[in-house]
């Protein structure tokens, strides 16, 4: 563990983003992920300290009206899980979220840990990504170009470079995530597995979502977690779903386009067989699901 | 070593101002630093819920935040429950119910107990286990521990109906 020779807690973006491009900075917000990795030396503190926690503006779920369909949903970096499950909002608009949100770690996590947290982190098992995936979202990340705030928009399936690695530059800070509000007649499905319900690191997760009418799924999103280097998006499944009727023969294509889709390891959680199987059985189960809806 | 650190928060209902090391967690300095060894470390990675605290108002894991995050806060510790010499309703019922077996779980399953109470005093039976879920009891003692929370659940709604 290194030392820390500053600490700082800015409330104003303008003050956190002069910092973190002052030199190397380490963000902290919730600190449920950053702790771990410290004290397990994965990670050790660079010079500068920077919770984030009390910047203004950073911790508002809102939605952001357009013309007829283009309104967009905001959720600030410092937006905790425990928030995203119980916002009435997101419920009715992007209910995939709160199914995620519900199967995250423990109530105690849940109350700290930071949806900017958890998608920097960049876990290929990060319970929150799977749904922003499949709802199509960017993250926001704004630096300080001299004197002013330089924003720019990352999308979600293109942010993430590997095990633990993102787009974001030392200088960046993810400020929010941001989707369309899906239309009305979209649906969406969350599944995760472990040994037990909680505090369970996702063997494998998945979520799948879309338009459906009168049984046929349009821009279909299809989202993968902890079977590759990255949470990816499964285009071979979405390329078997799209614009199709959904009926047990298009399930079957789709599930055989997922186990193509992954590429898991063998690790202490799972075997690299054992995932793609279940990645196979989750598919199916969730399509099945959307046929009940 | 870390830069120092000048915090004041609130610690069971008293000014607390200190000093702590950048890296301080917050559970070292409640153990360590303020002598207030309720709140246990067991895992020291948010698994097994001993570390337990609230923190204006809602509740985590102490092992995982850091004490730099104190400033302006209000903390409740175990040992903030108690009122004067009496026992807190929750801590009753888990004496009453004989919830307690080894007792290392017990200050964050109470702490974490009465948190769900108060944010849904008609806690369902399937609530409480999903709200526990982050508080691992080694003695498997979980059967009587929904009995205590279940038994101040209905102390609540009998209050509910005296004052009509």
């Amino acid at each position: 563990m290194s030392e820390i020779e500053r600490y700082i807690a800015p409330n104003q973006l303008d003050d956190a983003l002069e910092a973190l491009a002052g030199g190397p900075v380490t963000i902290v917000a919730g600190a449920t992920d950053l702790t771990p990795q410290i004290t397990g030396g994965k990670r050790s503190y660079k010079a500068t300290l920077m919770n984030i926690q009390h910047i203004e503006g950073l911790n508002t779920v809102t939605k952001i009206a357009g013309t007829k369909k283009d309104g967009k949903i905001r959720i600030g970096s410092l937006v905790t899980v425990s928030e995203i499950r119980g916002n009435p909002m997101l419920k009715n608009h992007a209910g995939i979220l709160c199914q995620a949100a519900n199967h995250f770690a423990s109530e105690q996590i849940r109350n700290a840990a930071t949806i900017g947290g958890n998608i920097c982190n960049a876990s290929p098992a990060g319970d929150m990504i799977i749904p922003f995936l499949v709802l199509g979202a960017a993250v926001e990340l704004a630096r300080w170009q001299g004197d002013r705030i330089e924003i720019r928009h990352v999308p979600l399936d293109e942010f993430f470079t590997g095990p633990g690695r993102n787009m974001a530059q030392d200088d960046e800070l993810l400020t929010a995530v941001i989707f369309d509000v899906p239309p009305e007649n979209s649906i969406g499905f969350f599944r995760k597995s472990g040994p037990r319900p909680a505090l369970e690191i996702s063997t494998v997760s998945i979520g799948i979502g879309g338009e459906l009418t009168e049984g046929t799924l349009k821009n279909v999103r299809v989202a993968f977690g902890a079977v590759g280097p990255t949470a990816l998006r499964g285009k071979l499944t979405e390329a078997a779903l799209e614009g199709k009727i959904l009926n047990q023969d298009v399930i079957r294509a789709a599930v055989s386009a997922a186990r193509q889709d992954v590429s898991p390891i063998d690790d202490i959680r799972a075997t690299k067989w054992y995932r793609t199987h279940l990645i196979g059985v989750f598919t199916e189960e969730l399509l099945n699901n959307v046929c009940q809806n | 070593m870390s830069v120092k650190i000048k915090l004041d928060f609130t610690l069971n209902s008293r000014p607390v101002n200190i000093e702590v090391p950048a890296e301080m967690t917050v559970l070292n300095l409640l153990r360590d630093g303020l002598d207030l060894k309720g709140t246990k470390y067991a895992c020291g990675e948010g698994e097994c819920g001993a570390c337990t605290i609230e923190v204006d108002g809602r509740t985590i894991n102490s092992c995982l935040m850091m004490a730099v995050d104190l400033q302006g806060r209000e903390v409740m510790t175990i040992e903030g429950m108690q009122e004067g010499h009496a026992l807190h309703p929750m801590q009753q019922a888990f004496v009453d119910h004989g919830a307690v077996q080894c007792g290392f779980c017990m200050p964050g399953m109470i702490i974490q107990a009465n948190y769900l109470v108060k944010q849904n005093p008609e806690l369902t039976r399937e609530e409480m286990k999903r709200g526990l879920e982050g508080n691992i009891c080694r003695c498997t003692g979980y059967t009587k521990v929904l009995d205590a929370v279940a038994a101040v659940v209905g102390l609540n709604e009998n209050k509910g109906l005296e004052h009509g």
